[in-house]
């Protein structure tokens, strides 16, 4: 269950392609293509799982779950995932160059961030396995404790935009507090999850614990989301699916379930922010992973006064992005993930020009070949338009402006979305006042998209349920039980 | 100032014929100097020869090494981000598993403790701290408290600064790492002072530090007498915390000094005289497995022996009976033998306190059930000892023996039971044996004690607090409380509307 890459990269081990179940790699029931979006080729095929597979993943999680999982101590649980780190961290430079070729992001940031905010995040659940507290409660005649218990079973279904990454958030949290998992990878970037899939048999993880399968979302995301004996399903990626997975969930068991979805999340900068820090972070905040990420500030507004020198020097950084192959060192922004993204942003950005906004940078392809786009910069957007309320989930940003502080938090909030957010400016009360207004899971100050494994993450509205990362997500994968124990109690 | 010297590492052997070269120079910012107080012998206790002599602390180094300690936190240590402390912590541990062996043979020769006792209880035990402590370094969370619309208010949890450590001789590395672990978790540098009588270990482990990459003079390590080492750093005005272990009367001394000083913050663990209570209806087997643990591990010498047993009177001879076959197949003998259960008591000391304890108890009236003799003619190696018909106003009863004795009662009712164990100054641990489920919740809400054991005895876990009530100390260590004691909390309030 394993070939070699088709491509100019070396790989110091063959790469899986089966379905990791009980610790092994095996066949599923079809396979799919996985495309290098920087030029258009298949890499491999990869073993999807059907009802077959997904039954039998599940079944291996429960077994392991009641029989090994649930008897093995916190101490254990947190080594297994020391190990696991620190395997991460040996084989850095291969998941890397994996995660670049399947996704198309730079070489530079998978290295310098996915993969290694992969390996942060498990060490930091790794601490919290023996630290999940219950608590003695003082009530008469009446010993009361509850207990904080892993759900079981749990199911998971991932984005592809940020592949590994996305994987920790989940499988951390939800092995920390002693349930087991089966987690689907995105169609479109399965191969770093199956090499981590490997890692995990290396960890010493017992079979079953930790099952990593691929598959399409409506065949085996829509099995994992109904089937009765998962306990909990965690889903990141739009809210249209998002949606469906709350459905097959009221459908079938009424599994626990969390969300992060889509946002269109507002950036404010104001007249006294330090203009030069706003630009930076402004750039970043929208074009960074190539626009495809949930809480990229894709609506810019800036207050009047600075609004044309905003502009002028926004395109000038913006145009001087570094766009090229995944692959080469001082790559910034690669293709967009495949040619259905690339179809639907092209879509955007013509539907755009068409109700009027102006194209004040980029809007075409760039080169020849990959689903490459310009970063584009929209400005004279109305708050109607549809490319200011859609998710476009590209290198795509509109920009407009605002007079008032009032009138500044009522253009943030007119979202259906309330993923996250960032405000620019010197002033100390207007950043915690503003900050504190906002409808949204994060607010940055004077930055953007600065994530921590101990922050949590998640959104107001329809944006998600549910929080990710930091002490929070611990609830997402723990129910509480309270015993009540009579002891003078009489009947 | 003393004229006699010696080069920092010095070669030693044990008495199974293993040669070590260990440390002996005092471990100050990340390097080993000489000290410039007294040189000290440390003494085998199996063989009663002296096993080497090491540098201890004037009040010059211990002045010296706080400055190391302060400059380091202010300058590295408080700018070094939570998960790298973690990282940091987690790697001591991978040190200590790597070099187990060595360390539990330090631990053989210079304290007594059987040599499988050392590796599998003390180290392993102290590998676990660690990676629990390392755990919650980018976890310590202050709160943001809602006061009203105009207000931002939350609380930060800080690290104190340089924190200074006093323990004892029972537990050499593992009162260390109870302390350091923490303490370093929470982001503070320290400064900590190792008993005289068991100062090798330590040093080895200083070395350790070192090799993990901790920023210089963020752990210094130093040895010397209480009466100059001990007093000057619980004296020290840049000191912002005294962590102590040890006895009850010094413990008071070093309240004292806070007092006097600056007002350092204080955790005190102390001395005990912590009961068992075996009701008529436990499984008096394993009333008498767990309850004979509860005194002999250690050799006698833990803080929370449960060296006074009240058993009900309807099975108290049953009980006894049990309990004595439990003490007899303690193997005493040398630490680095397979068979050993029971090392020698640490020093010619303690040897004499505990044998004009067992005089004691017999001149007061106690029945000298099993015991009470010394084991072979060289080494401080004393039999368990049970004494039965032990009335709670004896010497025996209300004294911390710290040795391989223990003081049996009875007991008609549970109520007379609970009497008779919260009589007591101290209040480290209690046990209880029943098999009743109420009886049980009864009795562990109504004693006075820090810990208290159900149908067990001295099972412990790092994520569990530890820590006594009453003249036992105060403070709590292990567990997410320890935390408390290495920080200190900031509110910040800040006016948004005006």
């Amino acid at each position: 269950m394993s070939c070699c890459l088709d491509t100019d990269v070396l790989c110091r081990d063959l790469v899986q392609t089966g379905l990791f179940i009980n610790n092994e790699f095996v066949a599923g029931d079809s396979q799919i293509e996985t495309v290098n979006p920087a030029n258009g080729k298949v890499i491999a095929k990869v073993e999807a799982a059907g009802e077959e597979q997904v039954n039998a993943a599940v079944d291996a999680a429960e077994k392991a779950f009641e029989e090994v999982w649930s008897k093995v101590t916190p101490q254990k649980r947190r080594d297994y995932m020391l190990k696991l780190a620190d395997l991460v961290d040996r084989d850095n430079e291969e998941l890397s160059q994996i995660e670049t070729l399947d996704n198309g992001k730079g070489i530079s940031f998978s290295r310098g961030f996915d993969v290694r905010e992969l390996a942060e995040c498990i060490r930091y659940y790794a601490g919290w396995t023996d630290k999940v507290h219950g608590k003695v409660i003082e009530t008469e005649g009446v010993l009361s404790y509850t207990r904080h218990e892993p759900i079981g079973v749990c199911g998971a279904i991932i984005p592809w935009n940020f592949p590994v990454l996305m994987l920790a958030w989940k499988i951390a949290p939800a092995l920390a507090t002693g349930n087991c998992v089966v987690i689907k990878s995105s169609e479109l970037t399965p191969l770093s999850a199956l090499k981590v899939a490997a890692l995990v048999k290396e960890a010493g993880f017992p079979p079953g614990v930790l099952n990593i399968i691929t598959g399409y979302g409506h065949i085996t995301g829509d099995l994992l989301a109904r089937h009765k004996k998962v306990g909990k399903i965690a889903f990141t990626g739009s809210t249209n699916v998002g949606r469906l997975v709350m459905k097959a969930a009221a459908e079938s068991n009424l599994k626990k379930v969390t969300l992060e979805l889509g946002g269109k999340s507002p950036n404010l900068i104001f007249d006294d922010a330090d203009l030069d820090l706003a630009i930076k972070w402004a750039f970043r905040g929208v074009f960074f992973n190539h626009g495809q990420t949930c809480c990229a500030g894709t609506r810019i507004y800036v207050q009047e006064g600075i609004y044309d020198k905003f502009i002028e020097k926004f395109k000038e950084h913006t145009s001087k992005a570094n766009i090229g192959h995944p692959h080469d060192e001082a790559t910034f922004q690669g293709p967009q993930v495949s040619q259905t993204q690339y179809d639907r942003i092209m879509g955007y950005i013509d539907t755009g020009k068409k109700e009027g906004a102006t194209v004040a940078l980029g809007g075409k392809r760039w080169g020849e070949e990959g689903y490459y786009i310009e970063p584009t910069i929209f400005t004279d957007v109305k708050e109607d338009m549809t490319i200011m309320k859609e998710e476009i989930f590209g290198p795509v940003v509109c920009v407009s402006k605002f007079k008032t502080d009032d009138e500044a938090i009522k253009l943030a909030n007119n979202t259906n979305y309330g993923l996250a957010s960032a405000i620019f400016s010197e002033s100390n009360r207007r950043c915690i006042e503003l900050a504190k207004r906002i409808k949204a899971g994060t607010v940055w100050v004077n930055c953007v998209n600065v994530l921590h494994a101990n922050t949590p993450f998640g959104g107001f509205k329809e944006s998600g349920i549910g929080r990710e990362n930091g002490e929070y997500a611990l609830d997402n994968y723990t129910q509480v039980k309270v015993v009540k124990m009579a002891t003078t109690l009489s009947a | 100032m003393t004229a006699e010297t010696q080069a920092d590492i010095q070669t030693i052997k044990t008495q199974s014929g293993q040669t070590l070269k260990v440390h002996t120079h005092l471990f100050i910012n990340n390097e080993f100097v000489a000290g410039h107080g007294p040189l000290i012998e440390t003494v085998n206790p199996t063989t009663e020869e002296v096993i080497c002599k090491v540098h201890s602390a004037s009040e010059e180094d211990v002045d010296a090494a706080v400055q190391a300690a302060y400059t380091s936190y202010k300058n590295v240590w408080s700018k070094v981000t939570p998960a790298d402390r973690g990282i940091l912590i987690n790697k001591l541990a991978d040190l200590m598993e790597r070099d187990q062996d060595e360390l539990a043979s330090l631990e053989a020769i210079d304290n007594g403790k059987a040599f499988s006792v050392a590796r599998d209880d003390d180290i392993a035990g102290c590998i676990g701290c660690y990676r629990y402590f390392a755990g919650w370094a980018d976890k310590i969370h202050g709160k943001v408290i809602d006061t009203s619309p105009d207000q931002l208010v939350y609380t930060r949890h800080e690290a104190l600064g340089v924190v200074g450590a006093i323990i004892p001789w029972n537990y050499p590395l593992m009162m260390a790492a109870w302390k350091f672990a923490p303490a370093l978790a929470a982001g503070n540098s320290i400064v900590m002072k190792t008993s005289e009588l068991t100062p090798l270990s330590a040093y080895k482990f200083a070395a350790l530090v070192k090799e993990a990459g901790f920023p210089a003079g963020v752990v210094n390590i130093i040895t010397g007498y209480g009466h100059i080492t001990g007093s000057a750093l619980a004296g020290h005005r840049k000191v912002s915390k005294m962590a102590f272990t040890g006895s009850t009367v010094t413990g008071r001394r070093i309240m004292e000094s806070s007092s006097t000083s600056n007002l350092k913050k204080l955790q005190l663990e102390l001395g005990g005289k912590s009961a068992q209570i075996v009701c008529a209806d436990a499984d008096l087997k394993n009333a008498a497995k767990h309850a004979a643990a509860g005194i002999f591990n250690n050799h006698g010498q833990s803080c929370n022996a449960g060296s006074r047993i009240f058993v009900q009177e309807s099975v108290a001879k049953e009980f006894i009976d049990l309990f004595t076959e439990q003490a007899k197949a303690i193997v005493v003998g040398c630490p680095f033998k397979d068979e050993t259960n029971q090392g020698p008591q640490v020093s010619k000391g303690q040897f004499d306190k505990i044998m004009s304890y067992i005089k004691i108890g017999q001149e007061e009236g106690a029945t000298l059930h099993f015991g009470g003799e010394r084991v072979g003619d060289k080494g401080y190696f004393i039999s368990p000892t049970v004494f039965t018909n032990c009335k709670n106003d004896m010497t025996i009863m209300r004294e911390e023996i710290f040795g391989p004795v223990v003081a049996i009662g009875t007991f008609t009712n549970v109520e007379e039971a609970i009497e008779l164990a919260n009589d007591n100054e101290y209040g480290l641990a209690a046990g209880v044996y029943t098999s009743n489920h109420s009886t049980a919740i009864k009795v562990s809400n109504a004693l006075l004690a820090g810990s208290v054991w159900v149908n067990c005895y001295d099972l412990f876990n790092n994520s569990v607090p530890f820590g006594g009530y009453k003249q036992s100390g105060f403070g709590k260590e292990l567990g997410k409380y320890a935390l408390l004691e290495y920080t200190q909390v900031k509110s910040v309030i800040t006016l948004v509307d005006f």
